[in-house]
């Protein structure tokens, strides 16, 4: 496991590398010059050199570059235009809403999606079979931000059980805390449950075709026993794979969801910053997230070798 | 090795993409999913094509007199905050979701193409372009798309181009990949032992092999954009607000939707499905392309 584990992480180096590079290049790539784009048509000549020389816009772009590389390997992500603070300190105490969400989005689409595709499985080409398969294709089709839009009309217009929108610290008050996430969790779990479903069906059915499954079912194992205790271990390393990926997908999904229930995470504030054209906030979130993408599937190849025995990192 | 047999070997390669031939037209036609998603998908094409023909309302023209009427004869979708049409907003919407789409499908096909071949032609280029490539895959989509539609401004070609670099990576690796396996296959090293430049081999006999899963990805991409483009809008950072998309008219109906729940809903259930029209065309093509990935 150990030289897996520092092979695997050599190989995220280069990719933490070309993720650097790409966010450093972004504000090259605002058209015309990027100072007077950020400073706005208001802002004089001494102003727009005064932000160039800050940003170190008037030295060499390699030398930049390799200034960018050393800032953000020791954690420095500059300075906000408009928060009056450095960018890593905003993101830290914007980052508990988004991570609640994405835990909580997370539980969600885990606790639909694994049992609706092992219970399609189970039966296979019942109406069983095909409701939750439907349900799982359009769940991949109804996009998410809309579907929270729906959510809010009915369980919070109509209905009045949820708040519409809004954010409370789960450290300060857990019960309302929950309240405010049902929601957000929901509309952001419920279309990343339908591809977790799909694959779990899809993966229960391979296990449930081997000889052991046969010998299990002959020696009279009711088929509750075989599919949750003999078939559910062997699936679930594809479902984990793609748990994984789940959960990276929630980072971006995240955004948009916290932008409808107007969540104060890290999705709000890339927003603002656009808005407001932070550029270092936008960089700063864009590498933060693209990181945390990274190391998630890390994460995740590594879990394989603790769900199944059967493989090993030689 | 005669140049006959090479001949033979090379006629004998695995076929390249078939033409539309009447057995070919014939399982295409027999796949329910195939005929489902095209047949949803060209009544968008009808609708984006036929939408001033089929709704008499200017999408941009604002009517304050007729701000939030609920769905009646004369709006059968009734109006948004601005007073407009929302069924010809859904109409003319159609329009820049398909431009979109389709633009970006193709823009990720042939740049995935280039980058795909060269990546898988080239041992030396290929670490190189795949290191790029993955690091590109690493960001969260629709976070890259937002940082780049931050930085280049609102647009319609602004949102294409963005979604080409999100997108375009996926493509290159899908190329790259079926390259790899038939870049060894005896009818190439045919090709090559008759003096073929490698050009020629990767345009001519390599190229025509990746169209199935090309055509696979391209419709899962087209969806992909579509979706994207309206969360761009709905996020303010798309194409520009006075323009008719369905993410724009979704974010506009997200401030009225205690009072007129109409505005933001059937945007959705036209986004709904042109997704699920794609989907169904992508699970549909793959299952005949390529058995091997058929969800069973």
């Amino acid at each position: 496991m150990g030289p897996y584990l520092v092979r695997r992480l050599a190989a995220v180096l280069p990719v933490m590398a070309v993720v650097a590079t790409v966010v450093f290049l972004l504000i090259h790539l605002i058209p015309g010059d990027p100072v007077s784009v950020m400073l706005g048509p208001d802002a004089t000549p001494t102003q727009i050199e005064a932000t160039r020389q800050a940003l170190g816009l008037n030295r060499p772009l390699w030398e930049q570059l390799v200034g960018f590389y050393g800032r953000v390997l020791t954690g420095d992500l500059g300075q906000s235009y408009f928060l009056d603070r450095p960018v890593s300190r905003a993101l830290w105490e914007r980052a508990e809403p988004t991570l609640v969400l994405m835990l909580c989005a997370l539980m969600v689409a885990v606790a639909i999606g694994v049992p609706s595709g092992t219970i399609a499985a189970a039966h296979r080409g019942s109406a069983w079979d095909r409701g939750l398969m439907t349900v799982s294709l359009l769940g991949v089709c109804i996009p998410g931000f809309w579907l929270s839009l729906n959510f809010i009309y009915f369980f919070a217009v109509r209905l009045g059980w949820l708040p519409a929108a809004g954010y409370v610290s789960i450290f300060s008050d857990p019960v309302a805390a929950l309240r405010y996430m049902v929601l957000p969790a929901f509309s952001l779990g419920f279309s990343q449950s339908a591809l977790i479903a799909r694959i779990s069906r899809s993966c229960m059915l391979e296990v449930l075709q081997q000889d052991y499954i046969r010998t299990a079912r002959a020696k009279g194992l009711s088929q509750g026993m075989v599919t949750w205790v003999h078939a559910f271990r062997n699936a679930l390393v594809p479902v984990v794979t793609v748990i994984g990926i789940t959960t990276a997908v929630l980072i971006g999904g995240a955004v948009v969801t916290e932008i409808v229930f107007n969540i104060p995470g890290l999705g709000r504030l890339i927003i603002s910053a656009i808005l407001r054209r932070d550029y270092p906030v936008v960089q700063g979130v864009v590498l933060v997230t693209a990181a945390a993408y990274v190391l998630i599937n890390l994460g995740v190849d590594l879990l394989y070798a603790l769900i199944d025995p059967r493989i090993r990192y030689d | 090795m005669t140049e006959a047999t090479v001949d033979v070997l090379v006629a004998a390669a695995p076929a390249a993409s078939p033409s539309i031939r009447p057995r070919w037209l014939r399982r295409l036609l027999g796949n329910r999913s195939v005929v489902a998603g095209a047949l949803i998908l060209l009544v968008f094409i009808a609708a984006a094509l036929l939408a001033g023909v089929l709704s008499s309302y200017n999408p941009t023209r604002l009517s304050p007199a007729l701000r939030l009427k609920p769905p009646s004869a004369a709006h059968i979708l009734g109006t948004d905050e601005f007073g407009r049409d929302v069924w010809s907003l859904v109409l003319h919407g159609s329009r820049i979701s398909l431009l979109v789409g389709v633009s970006t499908m193709l823009l990720t096909s042939l740049g995935g193409i280039v980058v795909g071949l060269v990546a898988g032609y080239s041992r030396r280029l290929d670490i190189v372009v795949m290191r790029v490539m993955d690091g590109l895959m690493a960001f969260p989509a629709i976070l890259l798309a937002i940082a780049l539609m931050a930085v280049r401004g609102p647009g319609v070609w602004n949102v294409i181009f963005a979604l080409t670099i999100v997108y375009m990576p996926r493509t290159a690796m899908l190329i790259r990949s079926t390259v790899l396996s038939i870049r060894e296959l005896d009818y190439i090293q045919a090709a090559r032992a008759l003096g073929r430049e490698d050009a020629a081999i990767a345009l001519r006999h390599i190229l025509p092999n990746c169209v199935g899963p090309l055509l696979v990805q391209g419709s899962f991409i087209f969806a992909y954009a579509i979706l994207a483009e309206a969360i761009l809008g709905f996020l303010g950072v798309g194409v520009p607000p006075y323009v008719p998309s369905w993410g724009n008219v979704i974010a506009s109906g997200k401030n009225v939707i205690r009072e007129a729940f109409w505005v933001s809903l059937f945007p959705g259930v036209a986004l709904t499905l042109a997704g699920l029209s794609l989907n169904l065309l992508g699970d549909g093509l793959r299952d005949l392309l390529d058995p091997r990935l058929r969800v069973q």
